[in-house]
Formats: C-alpha cells, sequence, structure tokens
C-alpha cells in the first residue's frame, strides 16, 4: 500500500564537502543513507531518517545536515499535521501508534512558572566554595521518635532505625532495564552512580550476574509484574528493592520487550529463554489490592531480612495521593512517583501522550497528603519524570521531594537525542538496542564518566543555589515552599502547588 | 476568578539583640539589671518589638499554670469580647484559682497596647483527654486558643514563670510592665526587636514560649518552612507569624515530649557538619548520623543566635557556622549570655570568666539545687 505520509525529517548533503566514505551508511541502522557505485555518490532517503542525528555528529565532513520538514499540509489548528498522519499510519496497518521517549505535549511545565528565593541582607547568602554545603539524603523510614538511653556521655541508640539510603547527591537514575537499553548503556549508568555516590535502578530485567558484586551496592533492583529476573541473590546484592507498579509514560499500561531483543545474555539476566517475548502484564496479578501489595512488601523484606528499603513506584495519576498514603501504610520505606513526561522505552502514543499528572503538581499534593497524616516521615519521595535540569531538581525538592529519578537526562548526557525511536531496537547511539553492532558504538568509559560529570555539574548548581538562599543543608529546603514563588500561574495551581505568587 | 484565601506560610525576619542573666543559687532578683542591659543595645532595635521571660516570679502560685494571655483589638470593647470568648473556653477546660490584668503603666507610653491578663490554672481534664500528661493537656488547649479563638493568643503558659512583652523597645516594655519593681525571678531572659518584614503587633514580639519553655532569637530561620511542617505533623500551630515560634516548638518536642538531653537536642538543632561527623570514631558516627537522619527537618538553617529558658535552665546557642553573635560569661553563682559583652560588663563589670560559644554548642547555665 502506497503510504501517504511525508517524511519528518529532510537531509541535505553538501556534495562539495561529501568524501564518498560511507560513514553514515555505517552509522544509520534506519538504512537512510545508501552508496551508489555507479554515481558515486551517497543517497539519502528522507522517510527513513529518525532525526537522531547520528550521521550528522559523526560526518567527518561536516557534510550532512537533517533539520524537521515543514508541514506540507494546510494549516489547522485542530487537525494539525501529527494528528492527521498517526491517522494515516493507523489507516495504513490498523495498529496501535507506539513511541519511545516522554510525553512532547505542550501540557504547562510547572518548573518553568516557579523561581527561587535568595538571601538579601538579613540572611547572609553562603559561598559554597567556602563554605561546606551538604546534599547528603537519606532516602527511607524514619522514625516518630528517637528513644535514647544516656549513662553519663554514653549515649545509646535504642529505637531500631530502619534501613535508609545515603546519597550524596539527591539526584539518582531512573529505571532503565538491561533489554530495554543496552548492557553497554546500563553498565555506564551502574559504573557512574557508584561513582557519584548515588544509585542507578535496574528497571526490571534484572541485574547481570557479573555486576553483582561490583554494583550491586549502587543498586535498587526492580520487582515488576514479568518477575524478571528474580531470586535470592539478586534482592539481597542491591541496596534497596523497588516493586514497580506503574510508569509515568504509561501508566495502567505492561511493558513487551520483543523477542529480537531477547539476546543470549538478556534472557539469562531474565531468567527467560532466547528469542521469546518478555512480556509485563498491566497489574501485578498477585497485586489485586493494598493488602496484596502489602504482602509482597512484607515478602521482600522478609527476603531481604529488613536489612534494605523497599520502594514502591507509582505513575502519577488523578487520586494517586490517597493511593500513596496507602502504600506508606502498607509498609513502603519509599515512594517514587513518576510524573506525566516520564520517559519509556516503548509505549502506545496515545497513552504516553493523554495519562497521567505533571509530576510538579504530584510532589506537592503527595507531600501535603502525607504531611496531614502526620506520616511523612515515614517514607521518602523520589520524583520522577520531567526533570531536565538542576533547577528543576531544587525545586522538586523545595516542593517536597527527598530526591529525583532521572532517566531521559541521563539518556541525552549518553547521547540520546530522543528521537522516540527506542522500540525500534536501532538505537543508532547503541543506548537502546541490543544489536551488538549498535551497541558497541556506546563506550562504557566515555559514557559513564559524561553521566558523572552530569551529577557533578547539577551538584554544584544545586550548592550554588542553595548557598543563594542562605541554607548550607538540603534538609532545610525540603518541603520549605516559602522558598518558591509562582509566575504565570492560576490561582488553583498555586494552591496545588502550596506556593504563593511571585511578590506576595 | 475572586481570590480565594490560600493557606500561606509567613514569617518575619529580625535582627536583634538578646540577653540573659541567671542566679544559679537560685536566688531571684528585680528586672532593672536586664533592663539596663538591654536598653545598652537600644541601636540592635528599633522599637517595634521587646519582651522578657522571668522565671521564679510565681512562688505563691508555682503548682499552677500560668496563663498570659493577650486580647487584640480595634477598641477595649473588642477586647473584652475577645475575653469573653477564652473565658468561656477556659473555664470548660481549667480550674482557675487566680486571674487578674497584669498590672501596668500608663497605656499611652506605648503604641496600641491590647488587655493582657493573667490566670492561674489547673488542668480540669475529661474523658478521652484525661489519659494526657498535664502538660501535652495544656499544650492542646493552648493551641486550641491560638489557632481557633480570634483575637486570643496564650503567649506564656508555664508554672511559675511568665513573659511580658509588646512593641516598644524592651525597656519600655520593662517599664510598662514595672518589671524592676514587681517581679523577682532567678532567670530572666530578654530580647530587643529589629524586624525587617512584617508589620509589627504584640504577639509577634519574644520571647516565644510553650509551657516553661521560652525563646529569645536574633537571626532567621531560613529553614522555617522546613520546620514548620514537621512539628505542625507534632501537633504544634505555627500562628504567631514568626521563625522563632518554630525554635520554642521544636525545643519542647524535643526536650519534654523526647526526653532528649539538651546536649543532643543542640546537635539536632545546629548539627556538626558531615566532613566532621565522617572523621568522629565510629560509636559517635553512628549517633550523629542517626540524629541528623531522623530529625533533618528540625535543623535550624540560616542565621541564628538564640537563648532558650526553661525551669531550672538556661541555654545559649548559635547556628553551625555562627552567622550570629553569642557571648557567654560568669561571675560567682551569675552566668550571663548576651549578644555583646559590654551589656554584661555594664551590670557586673568583673566577670570570673568571658567566652565566645563555638557554633552549635549549646552553653547551658544550671540551678545548682535543681533536682
Amino acid at each position: 500500500m502506497k503510504s501517504f505520509v511525508f517524511p519528518e525529517f529532510h537531509i541535505i548533503r553538501d556534495e562539495a564537502k561529501c568524501g564518498q566514505c560511507r560513514g553514515c551508511e555505517r552509522q544509520c541502522a534506519f538504512g537512510t543513507h545508501t552508496y551508489d557505485p555507479v554515481q558515486d555518490r551517497l543517497i539519502s532517503d528522507d522517510y527513513k531518517c529518525a532525526g537522531c542525528q547520528r550521521c550528522v555528529v559523526f560526518c567527518p565532513k561536516d557534510a550532512i545536515e537533517v533539520r524537521p520538514t515543514q508541514s506540507p499540509y494546510r494549516q489547522n489548528a485542530s487537525w494539525t499535521r501529527e494528528k492527521m498522519e498517526d491517522l494515516k499510519k493507523q489507516a495504513e496497518t490498523g495498529g496501535v501508534i507506539l513511541t519511545g521517549c516522554g510525553n512532547d505535549k505542550p501540557f504547562r511545565i510547572y518548573w518553568d512558572h516557579i523561581v527561587l528565593n535568595a538571601s538579601q541582607v538579613t540572611n547572609p547568602s553562603i559561598d559554597p566554595l567556602r563554605e561546606p554545603m551538604e546534599l547528603r539524603t537519606f532516602l527511607g523510614a524514619k522514625p516518630d521518635f528517637m528513644e535514647i538511653k544516656s549513662e553519663g556521655d554514653d549515649v545509646q541508640i535504642e529505637t531500631k532505625l530502619s534501613p535508609n539510603l545515603t546519597v550524596e547527591t539527591p539526584i539518582l537514575f531512573s529505571a532503565m532495564s538491561y533489554g530495554a537499553i543496552s548492557y553497554n548503556a546500563f553498565r555506564s549508568l551502574a559504573t557512574a552512580a557508584c561513582k557519584s555516590g548515588t544509585f542507578f535502578n535496574t528497571g526490571e530485567g534484572g541485574l547481570p550476574k557479573e555486576m553483582r558484586e561490583q554494583f550491586g551496592k549502587c543498586a535498587i533492583v526492580q520487582v515488576a509484574s514479568g518477575r524478571f529476573g528474580i531470586d535470592a541473590e539478586y534482592l539481597n546484592c542491591a541496596a534497596a528493592v523497588e516493586i514497580k507498579v506503574g510508569q509515568g509514560a504509561k501508566p495502567g499500561i505492561g511493558g513487551h520487550l520483543p523477542g529480537e531483543k531477547v539476546s543470549g545474555e538478556v534472557a539469562a539476566t531474565r531468567m527467560i529463554p532466547t528469542g521469546t517475548d518478555a512480556i509485563s502484564p498491566a497489574p501485578h496479578h498477585d497485586i489485586y489490592s493494598i493488602e496484596d501489595l502489602s504482602m509482597l512488601i512484607y515478602a521482600l523484606k522478609e527476603a531481604t531480612n529488613y536489612e534494605k528499603p523497599v520502594s514502591v513506584k507509582i505513575a502519577a495519576v488523578h487520586n494517586f495521593a490517597a493511593i500513596a498514603s496507602g502504600i506508606v501504610r502498607a509498609g513502603a520505606d519509599i515512594i517514587a512517583i513518576d510524573g506525566l513526561r516520564g520517559g519509556t522505552g516503548a509505549a502506545p502514543k496515545v497513552i504516553r501522550d493523554n495519562v497521567g499528572i505533571p509530576i510538579e503538581l504530584a510532589i506537592s499534593s503527595l507531600d501535603g497528603r502525607l504531611r496531614k497524616e502526620g506520616i511523612r516521615n515515614r517514607c521518602s519521595i523520589i520524583a520522577a519524570g520531567g526533570i531536565r535540569c538542576s533547577a528543576d531538581v531544587i525545586k522538586a525538592i523545595a516542593l517536597g521531594a527527598d530526591a529525583v529519578y532521572i532517566g531521559s537526562a541521563a539518556l541525552i548526557a549518553m547521547g540520546c537525542n530522543l528521537c522516540q525511536k527506542c522500540y525500534t531496537g536501532k538505537c543508532n547511539w547503541g543506548i537502546c538496542t541490543q544489536d551488538p553492532r549498535l551497541a558497541g558504538r556506546l563506550n562504557v568509559d566515555i559514557a559513564s564518566l559524561r553521566l558523572s560529570n552530569l551529577i557533578c555539574a547539577w551538584s554544584h548548581e544545586i550548592s550554588e543555589m542553595l548557598g543563594g538562599m542562605g541554607i548550607n543543608a538540603l534538609e532545610s529546603l525540603r518541603g520549605n515552599r516559602d522558598h518558591l514563588r509562582g509566575v504565570g500561574l492560576y490561582e488553583w495551581e498555586l494552591e496545588v502547588l502550596g506556593i504563593k505568587g511571585a511578590g506576595e | 476568578m475572586p481570590r480565594k484565601r490560600r493557606e500561606l506560610y509567613n514569617k518575619e525576619i529580625c535582627a536583634c539583640s538578646i540577653f540573659g542573666a541567671m542566679n544559679r543559687d537560685g536566688e531571684r532578683f528585680t528586672g532593672a539589671g536586664v533592663m539596663s542591659a538591654i536598653a545598652n543595645m537600644h541601636v540592635r532595635g528599633n522599637g517595634l518589638g521587646g519582651g522578657f521571660a522571668a522565671y521564679g516570679i510565681y512562688p505563691e502560685y508555682k503548682d499552677y499554670y500560668a496563663f498570659h494571655l493577650m486580647f487584640t483589638g480595634s477598641n477595649s470593647d473588642a477586647k473584652r469580647s475577645a475575653k469573653q470568648d477564652f473565658d468561656v473556653f477556659l473555664c470548660e477546660n481549667f480550674d482557675v484559682v487566680y486571674d487578674e490584668e497584669i498590672p501596668h503603666g500608663d497605656e499611652t507610653a506605648v503604641s496600641d497596647p491590647p488587655l493582657v491578663w493573667r490566670y492561674f490554672v489547673a488542668p480540669r481534664k475529661c474523658g478521652d483527654e484525661a489519659n494526657l500528661s498535664d502538660d501535652d493537656y495544656v499544650v492542646m488547649k493552648v493551641m486550641h486558643v491560638n489557632t481557633k479563638i480570634e483575637n486570643a493568643y496564650v503567649f506564656s503558659s508555664g508554672k511559675n514563670m511568665g513573659c511580658f512583652k509588646g512593641v516598644g523597645y524592651p525597656e519600655e516594655i520593662g517599664e510598662y510592665f514595672m518589671l524592676d519593681r514587681l517581679y523577682k525571678a532567678y532567670t530572666w531572659t530578654v530580647h530587643g526587636r529589629f524586624p525587617t518584614n512584617t508589620q509589627a503587633w504584640w504577639g509577634g514580639a519574644h520571647p516565644f514560649s510553650l509551657l516553661d519553655t521560652t525563646v529569645v532569637h536574633n537571626g532567621e530561620i531560613s529553614s522555617y518552612g522546613t520546620n514548620r511542617w514537621y512539628l505542625e505533623m507534632y501537633g504544634y500551630a505555627c500562628t504567631l507569624q514568626t521563625d522563632t515560634e518554630v525554635i520554642a516548638y521544636a525545643a519542647d518536642l524535643l526536650m519534654r515530649r523526647q526526653n532528649l538531653p539538651i546536649e543532643l537536642v543542640a546537635k539536632i538543632l545546629a548539627p556538626p557538619i558531615w566532613n566532621s561527623i565522617d572523621r568522629m570514631n565510629e560509636k559517635e558516627r553512628r549517633l550523629l548520623t542517626a540524629l541528623r537522619m531522623v530529625y533533618a527537618p528540625l535543623l535550624m538553617n540560616g542565621p541564628f543566635s538564640i537563648i532558650i529558658g526553661q525551669s531550672g535552665k538556661m541555654i545559649g546557642l548559635t547556628d553551625r557556622i555562627r552567622l550570629r553573635p553569642l557571648t557567654a560569661a560568669t561571675r560567682g553563682s551569675m552566668f550571663y549570655l548576651s549578644s555583646e559583652e559590654a551589656s554584661i560588663r555594664l551590670i557586673s563589670p568583673e566577670l570570673d570568666s568571658v567566652w565566645t560559644p563555638n557554633g552549635g554548642e549549646p552553653v547551658v547555665g544550671k540551678l545548682n539545687n535543681m533536682t
């Protein structure tokens, strides 16, 4: 059937510069560029281009330019190009439209409507280059009271403290599974997490055996509905266990790793036969209620001898705050909430673009809810989904999060350009693929350095902003909405965020 | 869209003078000395607030909670009506042993004074509340009054102690309440205020108190929003629109309800930095790490020096990087804390020792015969 869809990108090749080295041809897994020996020149097929910019970056002659094409259609506010072309694709295939990465629609980004405070006169701002600036954060349950027994100078802690994760900076790598991303990408995240004093999350694809000893101490291992790769050793080698209930990119939807991506190593790690589809059902089939979740939380605590915090990750949806409060009472030590703009390796586009609520509002309402119930100290909140820079991190913390997960930001640091073709398994950057030829492009040393540089840079920036507010420990900003003001927000939005308008 | 009333935080910022004097033998003395000491730091305030806490002033009623009430309003009828509302509530919940208007001088000497009344009361607990301790019961009722009864504020609620405060220079407030003539205390703490961002009102002056814990404070608490939500979870309502209130409540929560010694409380309010903690021996490190982990929301961040008063105790503390001044001194049984040494020297030219405490290290004076 002839496709009526126009190409999204236009490839411009400067023939004067092109040396016919065929590098672009090798770089593109989508087969965009082909060499014509008769003409001795490279031909590019716009229809195949994903816009990942790999060939542009790696062309030794800088001969290639890839530009998004203008809409060829008559302008129409309702029938946008995207709507028309999605519809055409469905008319041509009869299928669900898949996509990758996070929601790219222009929902209000609250981060960009929130401004931070700074000290003037009455409270000296602090220079982080001269004074200590503390970002260390503990993730896990804290008791209401700490009983101590003191005899003279000898003080003993009587209260049994829950296990907590210690992070040196409040930025963790979000769940991205081995299988969805390449081994090298996975290992780069692990390496950078360990180096930066933070944690990476294995996602639901297990943790390769050879990585456990070295990287287990900075791993949060996930238990998801597919139960892939879970055994006692997997749980016990890690620093924490996370039950994944939902994901911001696709709340209410399971996962599907196609058989083509299930290589021998992925299969061994996931404990499934090579080449079979790895399907994570939408719900956990042993969790149909909060009581069931509580049983799983305690089963995991039993399995890990109550030595590791158990996190529960849910997508931020309409009534999630009440559910999260139930989850805390069910025994979770950490609640990870994933907002509307959270990323994914594959999701139905209609779900990614239409389900869930923005993370900024979610953090505020969850923090507020837990405070009102007097149980905010009984869990930590990790916010995920749409954290783009250090300012987003610090605003998330002032709104009430304890730390954040970054996913897309980490991938971008490694080279991702958010082309949204993750689900094809043809990632030219070697990140979201199991093709050994592509995956080998990602150098673990370089990618992990780029990641640890990112964490280092953001931590410095967070220190600068904290110091400017006259605060020298991050815990004093947590839930401290005094230091935030809204600009250009409606009254209801300010109210949900719990912040004043600028100038108030 | 009409503006709805959101729950907004209000806090104010002060740069101030603080002074404390304690006779560790328990001998009581008038407020004349501390009034002249604080007057010596006149320029650290701007006349928008001054106040005193005095311990040991009501020996004849020492077994009863002494409530000091402030009734505000635009005219005397409004103040009286606030008092009537409060009296109804009080009689339902307490047995009142004695009450009177707190004696004061010429009302025209100060700006817009509220009606200030004192009650000596005993809790009358019934129903579920019978299980509460007297102190918890009083805290609950004080929070109720301060949040629910309009224009009535309990600003002092301990036994055998009391706060006196208002809008004016502290020496004027002392004069207004005749502290140099009517009262004798073994501990006096004083505050002269320089508020920078809110309108002055009588309830906003220092000290802030709950039961017998009082706080006078110089500085700004940048962590106010964080401290506040944590304390609210434990039932403390922050109503007085100032950051100092949270220190009083934190001290009450940690010292009275959780029974932690002041040395540990200081490590919660102004903990050592991680760099130091990480270098301590295993045992200390574990203790301090646990304290910082559990009580992170009670870290008081930002510049401060405070004097905490309690029955039989006076404690001085500065923030961990010491951004506000505090000087401690002793002379015989006298123990002094002050923003400036000159004020101490003014009333006690000869001192046995005088020193500047390190940031985050509490200096504690205790009654010698304390049981």
